[in-house]
């Protein structure tokens, strides 16, 4: 039986050799938030892989709103038995279902909504949280967004929204590795303080500072659920690394878009052990 | 002469607000959506009476798409309402990504289309959007000509799964489909039978084409008149059983000629049995401020344009 703690490594083997074989996607989102994944799909999520349903009644909910690091999201999915480990060897390949961005069109299963043109995941989940709360259903809805993606306008209509609303079935969380493809997000567009931010619009804040701490992160979402229910939606502000795990990939931009050659990728690879075995 | 009577002018919006309200009561897994528009679109009465399966998102149309995306997630049958041009373009990124790419089952449901929105002028009178959503994989356009018609196609939209576009106005307008005539999605309907030239139009200048029928019969034309309250998917039999009777089409729509109507059966013409087609249709320009019927005048959107359009078609 695997430990949770095998899954980080193993899931940043996954999203290095994804993004080699291609030579193309963007591995420095997806290894920063690799200890979310891993907490949210192997501890904190209530949810069915082995009999996916797009309606997910019954279930917690995930949403990736930064669609961009679908390869964290394609390990994680296909290691917790969503659809087989092999196939992630087929990422942005032609004929693939692991579509460069995540989309429903090819049956994915775990998949629920099209996402890459930043700003649409919010507003997705606010509907599908309003869904559950028709339906009776007690379950819960998750989201992931960029910080640089916090400066699309859609996502303050959601914000205002859930908040003015009481949406408080919903848990988003932000990915705050302040870096964006032009440079840090304080050089490209400063944001100023986001809990602030989300507190104005009505939104219970929580921050975690070290989101590439495993346990940190578990205890994170567990004290979100706590605060579920209450009125507010909850909005967990996680500072992370961008490419966090591999050291000459860490804390910068530089890597949020490109591939590293076999030479990197061997480098990396020594950083991260095979503790679950490779695809 | 035509045998259609006008059975009292009525909206287009308010056969989409009974159509809505009809639904409600029937179909319990329908909700709607409206970005402050409510009374605009005639969502009210559904409003009051489902409060709990109603969604005031305000003045905030890409969320609202979004939302209406996330509610199918659980089951749900959103319909979402504001005006055309809040509905198609300025939302065209969300309807894209999280509702057509993402197969959806969300109802698009657009008011005050066109020229004939009227004095508020052309940053309100939409006149791309058929063109807009017909190009997106997937999606279900619907231009309804009547209030009875407009009604019947909201009621047949929540029986048919996948993302659709339904577009209406403001203004009202003749009223002559039967009322109990059930709206089949896909097909076209010949209201007028005809030799000489076929009449292709949609939405309010359908009532237009039968007037304009009238008027070529004083004259002894024969017009064929038929009515593409779907625009996708096309009923191309329909327009080529037609054409090969007439042989030539004037096509009518408030809508540019780039995308529309006339687009459509210019291409499928081509594409199948060429014939000569004139456009009654907006010639790449913008609206101005004005009642609907000095618009619809000053842009050739009438019978009378209609008239002159198959003079010159039959020319050809």
């Amino acid at each position: 039986m695997a430990s949770i703690y095998d899954y980080p490594s193993q899931i940043r083997r996954d999203i290095l050799r994804m993004v080699h074989q291609p030579q193309s996607g963007h591995p420095g989102g997806s290894m920063g938030c690799t200890e979310f994944f891993t907490a949210l799909y192997f501890d904190v999520l209530r949810h069915n892989p082995s009999a996916f349903s797009m309606d997910g009644r019954g279930e917690d909910l995930f949403f990736l709103s930064n669609g961009h690091i679908s390869p964290v999201l394609y390990s994680t999915l296909a290691r917790s038995g969503y659809f087989p480990v092999a196939e992630l060897s087929t990422f942005r390949l032609i004929n693939t279902r692991l579509q460069g961005h995540p989309t429903t069109h090819d049956g994915l299963p775990g998949v629920r909504i099209a996402s890459g043109s930043l700003g649409q995941g919010l507003s997705v989940a606010v509907g599908a949280a309003q869904a559950k709360k028709l339906n009776g259903d007690k379950h819960l809805v998750y989201t992931l967004h960029g910080d640089g993606e916090l400066q699309e306008g859609q996502i303050w209509e959601a914000a205002m929204y859930a908040g003015a609303k009481k949406v408080d079935n919903l848990i988003a969380t932000v990915d705050a590795n302040g870096q964006q493809i032009d440079g840090s997000t304080d050089e490209v567009l400063p944001m100023g303080d986001l809990g602030a931010k989300f507190a104005a619009f009505g939104w219970d804040v929580l921050h975690l500072e070290h989101g590439n701490d495993l346990d940190a992160v578990r205890a994170a979402l567990r004290e979100a659920g706590t605060h579920t229910g209450k009125g507010k939606p909850v909005v967990i502000i996680m500072k992370t690394a961008m490419g966090h795990g591999v050291d000459f990939m860490a804390g910068t931009h530089k890597w949020h878009g490109v591939a590293p050659n076999d030479d990197e990728l061997a480098r990396a690879l020594a950083q991260c052990p095979e503790t679950l075995g490779d695809y | 002469m035509h045998p259609y009577t006008n059975q009292g002018s009525q909206d287009t919006r308010s056969g989409f607000g009974a159509g809505l309200l009809e639904l409600g009561r029937r179909n319990p897994s329908v909700v709607a959506l409206c970005a402050d528009l409510t009374g605009s679109l005639k969502m009210d009465a559904f409003a009051k009476e489902f409060p709990d399966r109603f969604f005031q998102t305000g003045i905030a149309e890409a969320h609202m798409m979004g939302m209406a995306a996330g509610l199918t997630i659980g089951g749900w049958i959103p319909f979402t309402g504001t005006f055309a041009n809040f509905s198609t373009g300025r939302v065209y990124d969300q309807i894209r990504q999280s509702i057509a790419y993402s197969d959806k089952n969300v109802k698009i449901c657009a008011s005050h289309a066109g020229l004939t929105l009227g004095e508020d002028g052309a940053t309100h009178q939409i006149l791309e959007d058929i063109g807009l959503m017909k190009m997106l994989p997937g999606m279900t356009v619907i231009v309804p000509a009547d209030y009875n018609q407009t009604k019947a196609a909201t009621i047949a939209l929540a029986d048919h799964h996948g993302p659709a576009y339904l577009r209406f106005g403001r203004p009202k307008v003749a009223n002559f489909t039967p009322a109990d005539k059930p709206f089949i999605i896909g097909k076209a309907d010949v209201l007028v039978e005809g030799s000489d030239l076929t009449i292709a139009a949609t939405g309010h200048l359908v009532w237009e084409a039968l007037e304009a029928s009238n008027a070529l019969a004083a004259q002894g034309i024969s017009a064929e008149v038929i009515n593409f309250a779907t625009i996708k998917p096309f009923d191309t039999e329909a327009l080529l059983r037609s054409v090969h009777k007439t042989g030539r089409v004037v096509t009518a729509e408030e809508h540019q000629r780039h995308g529309g109507l006339g687009d459509l059966v210019a291409q499928t013409l081509g594409m199948h049995r060429p014939a000569p087609v004139e456009m009654v249709a907006v010639n790449d320009s913008f609206g101005e401020s004005g009642t609907p019927a000095q618009l619809m005048d000053k842009y050739g959107l009438n019978a009378t344009a209609i008239v002159e359009a198959a003079l010159k078609v039959r020319n050809r």
